[in-house]
């Protein structure tokens, strides 16, 4: 046997519930799912070493398909909720994953000070640039001149950038990813783990119900022309004036990881004495 | 596919052949349950047994090599042109009232790409051994081809409105 094929002890489909996906048929989800199964596999990590922490959403669904621990938790803290179980539980990979809404919009906070405080997490983010499970909306992405029944003529409201915003806020590894390349997906989220401190993975993820055009992105992406860089302006500059089609790993950088001090300052004894009445 | 990853062994072509069939049973698996979950059994039953014709291509890769069962391959990037294994089913051409006549086109497309893989690979293979497994390969993919087209020719073309839905299940109010 060459080094093309090797035993292994987890396959994707190990990953992969008993529960099935109730997603639209042909919605972008699908493939992130199957992208973050073939790269936990691609790690070989064990599922009871990997917790899959969400919020609200669509996309927000992916820890019921996924065979590791799950938190699916209140619309837009699923950062917060899964900073805490890297704080309190480092030993596990602990995968944040959402969607625009959820992320951009009443998780917009959380989303800076993820990337700020820089825990080795990893967050995907499922961007289809509208709230889908409620209709249609338009969320943070969504183009200003998105011509709809509920904003007719678009909102004309700027987009949000949730790349540069991230990088601009110290996320240590910034990539972009499209939900049609299941297998380059999966090897920017193995990457993604794999990188030390807060890494963030946008994943164009097309809403063929609300947003049946893009089913076009297919034709619109293209991998990214330069390597990734560990130049923070220098990646600044390509994702200010990048087509928002580059996919690939953008920033990969050495920003200080946060790291819980050791000591422990207080033993439950002690907790429970402050609280005696 | 580049020169750096065309397959120099037998092992290569067998390992990418594994894997493109493994990633059609997967991906057929995951289309019959995403039209199980939107009760459209017909179409889900029509994706499960393509599930199972691409199965047996795996069992038989995996008897023809000795391999194990845990065996994965590990594909350079670029080993197809597509970014998807060729026999994979895009997820995006699914629509929740398809009929069999639409499943079984996608299917058809699936199986051309795949023989037309292998038939690359047998006219350019580096080695007479890589050409001639190629080959068998691309007979295989060619008898699903026909499997496809005979199953196609017994299945009616639905109507111009297939996709009317009078009561559709999510709609912008």
């Amino acid at each position: 046997m060459n080094d093309m094929v090797q035993p292994a002890a987890f396959a994707a489909a190990d990953y992969k519930s008993d529960t099935k996906p109730i997603w639209c048929p042909g919605c972008g989800d699908y493939t992130v799912l199957g992208s973050l199964t073939k790269a936990l596999a691609r790690l070989q990590l064990a599922p009871h070493e990997v917790a899959v922490v969400s919020g609200i959403g669509c996309s927000s669904r992916i820890p019921a398909y996924t065979t590791c621990y799950g938190f699916h938790g209140v619309h837009g803290r699923a950062l917060a909720a899964g900073t805490g179980l890297k704080v309190a539980r480092p030993e596990l990979t602990v995968i944040v994953a959402g969607g625009d809404g959820d992320g951009y919009s009443i998780g917009g906070n959380h989303f800076l000070h993820a990337c700020r405080r820089n825990v080795d997490l990893t967050y995907l983010v499922m961007d289809n640039h509208v709230y889908g499970m409620t209709k249609g909306q338009a969320s943070p992405t969504t183009e200003p001149d998105w011509d709809n029944k509920l904003a007719p003529g678009g909102t004309g409201i700027r987009s949000f950038h949730p790349l540069v915003i991230a990088l601009a806020s110290g996320a240590n590894f910034v990539a972009r990813a499209f939900s049609g390349d299941p297998n380059g997906s999966a090897e920017i989220i193995a990457q993604a783990i794999r990188h030390p401190g807060f890494s963030f993975v946008e994943i164009l993820s097309p809403c063929v119900t609300f947003r049946p055009e893009q089913r076009q992105w297919k034709e619109r992406v293209h991998p990214a022309a330069v390597a990734e860089t560990d130049d923070a302006a220098r990646a600044a500059r390509r994702i200010m004036t990048d087509d928002g089609f580059n996919i690939g790993v953008l920033y990969a950088g050495s920003r200080p990881v946060y790291a819980r001090r050791s000591e422990t300052s207080a033993t439950t004894a002690d907790l429970e004495q402050e609280f005696a009445l | 596919m580049t020169a750096a990853t065309a397959p120099q062994t037998i092992e290569d072509l067998m390992g990418q052949a594994l894997q493109m069939e493994r990633e059609a049973v997967a991906r057929y698996t995951e289309l019959a349950e995403m039209m199980e979950a939107h009760n459209n059994l017909e179409v889900a039953a029509l994706f499960r047994q393509m599930a199972e014709y691409e199965g047996h291509h795996v069992a038989q890769i995996l008897a023809d090599m000795g391999w194990a069962e845990d065996t994965v391959t590990l594909r350079e990037p670029g080993a197809w042109a597509s970014p998807e294994a060729p026999e994979s089913v895009p997820i995006d051409e699914m629509h929740y009232l398809m009929h069999p006549w639409h499943a079984l086109q996608l299917a058809l497309a699936a199986e051309q790409r795949a023989a037309n893989f292998f038939d690359a690979l047998a006219r350019t293979g580096t080695s007479d051994g890589i050409r001639r497994a190629a080959e068998e390969m691309r007979a295989e993919e060619l008898e699903h081809v026909a499997l496809v087209q005979a199953w196609l020719a017994k299945v009616p073309k639905p109507a111009a409105d297939w996709a009317l839905d009078p009561d559709p299940p999510r709609y912008v109010d």
